[in-house]
């Protein structure tokens, strides 16, 4: 089984591949959308803005692999900003139009204005539908978060778990082969490396 | 909710990790990454490493200096983010975009600046543009000034920049930074607490998280950094350096203080 890491060159590749190396995987490092061909999984990570993030897709050609890639019936893991990519669109600095995999959109997050902008650190995670990206987690299952927007699916099918932040963000999500997770389980110590295993195991 | 996230700090001298007192007396404890295994498997929610290594200067209390560990600071930050699944933060002397850019490459998750920053503001923004906000802390020092208001330092505590804290970090806040690493020189190894007036007026005077650190010489002191001061996450360096003060026994204490900690 290869596992793609997509690079565009938006983030730490290395804390991925340190997380996917402990579960005893060699990840492989994809620069460009044609080399998704002879991948069986993909995780597209990524932290930054979400305009410059579909800029650096779109060069590397992975605007166009990325739907085909799903359309096969191959799992692609969005993480943090990589999940945000996984939307129609964005309204972070403009507007900007997503990968669609998982329609819906992404705007700041709104809440209690008490509460400080972004949510960083660890929260719990709330399960609102079974997933096989969820299962065997800890109870409560805790997850490092660091984000100023959201997104939010059109479909609420799509929304599989939340954590409250004021209200519930959206912290999960999954359309066909396509899943999301706004928190990082490369960083989430052992609830986050279960995560990645169940993606590993799809 | 959001959990109150505990910290330790860790410090770097020459490849080496030391303890701190008002910034200035430096004794070596241990190794930095057999110490870093041993927070992996207990209740942290984040580590910050901070380089303090200065070319040519040297302690006037001890003479550990014999022991010159030349070990590569990225190849500390690799080694420690192959065992350590959490988030981790490096500091200490950075000044260009090229030096935060090599840190993450090798597996650190943020950067505190401090003096760049401070005399470089538009390094802040060009370091969140590129790096994004969330890779970019801020590291503040500031002295209690004699009429109750709080003056920021830059190199290593030791320049007087004249200018509050309040105005200092709303700047940081506007600029891009994405959290703030408050410290109190006043209250650097003493154990006597957070300077818990100094926490509250930052924690008030921005809406980015801010990380306090800075005087903590008993867990009880943890607590009242999230409780009486609303910081975000509660940071220590010298009280998690030996053995019998575990973070677990930390956490325990946050909880039964009604701190939502994660435990």
């Amino acid at each position: 089984m290869v596992i793609g890491l997509i690079d565009y060159g938006m983030g730490n590749l290395r804390s991925v591949l340190n997380a996917l190396d402990r579960l005893g995987v060699a990840g492989r490092v994809v620069g460009e959308g044609d080399q998704l061909a002879g991948v069986d999984k993909a995780l597209l990570p990524g932290v930054g803005a979400f305009g410059d993030g579909m800029r650096e897709l779109r060069e590397r050609g992975f605007t166009e692999a990325l739907p085909a890639y799903v359309a096969d019936g191959r799992p692609l893991l969005g993480i943090c900003l990589g999940m945000q990519l996984l939307g129609t669109v964005s309204h972070e600095h403009g507007e900007h139009s997503g990968l669609d995999l998982i329609p819906g959109v992404v705007r700041q997050i709104e809440t209690d204005p008490t509460l400080r902008i972004p949510h960083v650190g660890w929260n719990e995670l709330a399960v609102e539908r079974p997933s096989r990206l969820l299962d065997g987690l800890d109870d409560p299952p805790m997850f490092y978060f660091v984000h100023s927007y959201e997104l939010k699916p059109d479909d609420p099918a799509a929304l599989t778990g939340t954590t409250d932040y004021g209200r519930p963000l959206t912290a999960t999500v999954e359309h066909g082969t396509a899943y999301g997770v706004q928190f990082h389980p490369e960083k989430s110590q052992r609830c986050g490396l279960r995560v990645l295993e169940n993606f590993l195991a799809l | 909710m959001l959990k109150t996230r505990l910290i330790p700090c860790l410090l770097l001298k020459n490849g080496l990790l030391v303890r701190s007192e008002e910034f200035t007396f430096h004794q070596i404890v241990g190794n930095p990454i057999s110490q870093v295994d041993r927070f992996s498997s207990w209740a942290v929610d984040e580590l910050i490493y901070i380089d303090i290594t200065r070319e040519g200067e040297y302690d006037m209390r001890r003479d550990d200096h014999k022991v010159k560990v030349k070990r590569d600071i990225l190849d500390i930050i690799e080694d420690i983010s192959r065992s350590c699944f959490m988030p981790l933060t490096f500091g200490g002397g950075i000044r260009t975009l090229e030096e935060i850019r090599a840190r993450l490459a090798h597996g650190a998750d943020k950067v505190t600046i401090n003096t760049m920053a401070y005399e470089h503001p538009e390094f802040i923004t060009d370091a969140a543009r590129l790096f994004g906000s969330q890779a970019i802390v801020v590291s503040v020092d500031v002295r209690r000034q004699a009429k109750g208001e709080w003056e920021v330092y830059t190199r290593w505590g030791r320049r007087a920049t004249g200018r509050s804290v309040q105005s200092w970090v709303q700047e940081a806040e506007r600029r891009g930074a994405g959290e703030i690493f408050l410290n109190s020189i006043d209250r650097d190894g003493t154990g006597t607490g957070y300077d818990l007036e100094l926490v509250k007026t930052v924690t008030q005077a921005t809406k980015i998280p801010v990380i306090a650190c800075g005087g903590v010489g008993k867990f009880a002191h943890l607590a009242e950094g999230a409780l009486l001061a609303g910081a975000s996450a509660v940071c220590a360096a010298n009280i998690f350096h030996y053995t019998e003060h575990s973070t677990i026994r930390a956490k325990k204490v946050l909880l039964q203080a009604g701190v939502d900690v994660r435990p």
